[in-house]
């Protein structure tokens, strides 16, 4: 059963931001056709989906589904080959500058420099935009404060403890006021506490700053019903909706057993075994 | 706290930006370095070693003619201190790949690499970074040596930073280069073997080239394709004021080269990068 792209949207999604001179309405992150293959496999296969701004997606998948080459393909890690990917209507290939300026990322593996104090950290992130030092500290400490680690940013990033590793990441990735942030199993390692410390923190950007937010993760206890969710398995979008809406497409009482439903449903098709990373 | 800006508010990659990115850049890889202090005195002991004990043993096995730039005979020490120099920036281009790959398997290089300035840019300036520790580097080395009676012309020492920068650009290039191909940091040690050792050894760092003819006329030949060789040379004539055309040609080649494959190395849609599905990919 493929959900995508049918399932309506949540109708009180924050209302759609339209760009001076088009058309359409703007998306924050807009995905459409995207295939891409690592030799013979392919990882992404026809992916499409888009958020609106100041929505929270959550990319579901289980491990090898395909969602770190996404991230990798957003982010211009390599291009891709098929498809588009648009960043507030800034297609990532053709203007990477323009769509990697919107964009903050806190990937996957811990990516602090470990012997550089927290605050250095911050400053290179702020550098690498062109922000002033000035600019560039103002920043730093509002965004620092923000995740309440003031108090710690002369300390070396590696005397933080994963949680707090992860909300300097966090930190960094909003220094330079990106409109769509990008989250790569953001909670992978980190104790219950901290977990749901960062699921909230993360949630509360979303409404406060406006900000569109994509969460790739596999565990289906970070949706919650007011999320856009993404479904995808062997690097095919099976759902794509609100949680209510996938929940009432597959016919399940809950998101796990919805989730079961569908990813079962696709390993019966034909094997994409060793597809994605 | 900051106020978030609307879409027009997003401001465009300036020529301050660019600057200010490549400040970040360089700062980062100056910290980084000055908190390694074993990398500090690893990267001086070296060549130091080399000047204390094989130049000393070799002083009077070995004798040097007249040869340009040097106008009379020299101590063998003299000699060898611009192959010193040039194995110095030879270890720390190498070591910047290290750091690349480091990087990378740390992640790293992705926050690099998401920065909005083109890839290029941000290559080339790692690669600047690089540079000026290895200045760094070579002028503490130069100073130890000044006491060791290598002391060529006061104008010498200014003559030869343009060299430097130069002969840093085509090794950091080699070296970002062959980071784009190594998968792994054990990996490295491979570079030690196959590009570190037989680039310095097969070349005029150690010994003038006429020697070399008399002995064998094949490591002659093999000397005159590397292109470290030319590296040695270009500083050894820039730290006696001299330019020798033949080598800036030949260093500015192979940087134009090296650096041209390391962008392709690194670009999303051509590269290695594409292919294999890394820096931190699988």
């Amino acid at each position: 059963m493929t959900l995508s792209p049918a399932v309506p949207q949540d109708e009180t999604a924050p209302e759609e931001v339209t760009a001076p001179g088009h058309q359409s309405t703007l998306r924050a992150l807009e995905v459409a056709g995207l295939t891409h293959s690592f030799g013979p496999n392919k990882a992404l296969d026809e992916v499409s989906f888009s958020i609106a701004p100041s929505r929270f997606c959550v990319l579901l998948g289980l491990n090898g589904a395909g969602k770190t080459t996404l991230f990798s393909l957003i982010t211009r890690l390599y291009s891709n080959t098929s498809g588009a990917i648009r960043v507030y209507g800034h297609d990532v290939r053709r203007s990477p500058g323009e769509a990697l300026q919107r964009l903050g990322v806190v990937f996957q593996q811990r990516t602090l420099d470990l012997d550089l104090s927290v605050m250095q950290n911050l400053l290179y992130h702020a550098a690498l935009h062109g922000f002033t030092p000035r600019e560039a500290r103002e920043r730093a400490e509002a965004q620092l404060e923000r995740v309440k680690l003031a108090d710690r940013a002369k300390e070396k990033a590696r005397r933080l403890s994963g949680g707090q590793m992860r909300r300097v990441e966090i930190a960094r990735a909003l220094l330079h006021d990106p409109k769509l942030l990008l989250l790569d199993e953001p909670t992978v390692g980190l104790d219950i506490d901290s977990r749901r410390d960062i699921v909230e923190r993360t949630t509360a950007l979303c409404q406060d700053d406006k900000l569109a937010v994509l969460w790739a993760t596999h565990l289906i206890d970070e949706v919650t019903p007011a999320k856009q969710v993404v479904v995808l398995h062997h690097g095919k979008v099976v759902a794509d909706g609100t949680h209510d809406a996938v929940l009432a497409a597959t016919g399940a009482t809950d998101i796990a057993a919805a989730f079961a439903s569908l990813t079962q449903a696709k390993s019966e098709a034909p094997s994409l075994e060793g597809a994605g990373a | 706290m900051t106020k978030l800006p609307t879409e027009q508010e997003v401001r465009g990659l300036s020529l301050t930006g660019y600057l200010h990115c490549l400040r970040g850049i360089v700062w980062r890889e100056a910290l980084r370095f000055l908190q390694q202090r074993e990398r500090f005195i690893a990267a001086l002991v070296r060549p130091l070693v080399w000047l204390f004990i094989f130049a000393a043993g070799f002083r009077s096995v070995l004798g040097v003619s007249i040869i340009p730039p040097y106008e009379t005979y020299v101590l063998y020490e003299v000699y060898v201190t611009p192959g010193l120099v040039a194995m110095i920036q030879l270890f720390n281009g190498m070591q910047s790949s290290l750091s690349m790959v480091y990087d990378r398997e740390m992640g790293n290089m992705r926050t690099l690499l998401v920065s909005p300035f083109p890839r290029w840019f941000l290559l080339t300036s790692k690669l600047m970074a690089g540079v000026a520790v290895s200045l760094l580097q070579v002028a503490v080395f130069l100073a130890i040596t000044w006491f060791w009676e290598v002391e060529p012309p006061l104008w010498g020492y200014l003559t030869v930073i343009p060299a430097l920068i130069l002969s840093g650009l085509m090794l950091g290039a080699l070296g970002m280069l062959l980071s784009s191909g190594i998968k792994q940091l054990e990996n490295f040690a491979g570079i030690m073997n196959f590009v570190i050792f037989p680039m310095f050894f097969a070349s005029s760092a150690l010994y003038p080239l006429w020697r070399m003819k008399e002995t064998s006329p094949l490591l002659y030949e093999i000397c005159l394709l590397n292109p470290f060789t030319y590296v040695v040379e270009l500083i050894r004539f820039a730290l006696y004021g001299q330019l020798n055309l033949e080598a800036l040609a030949i260093v500015a080649g192979f940087t134009i080269l090296f650096l041209g494959g390391a962008i392709f190395a690194y670009n999303p849609s051509k590269g290695l990068i594409a292919r294999r599905g890394g820096p931190g990919g699988k």
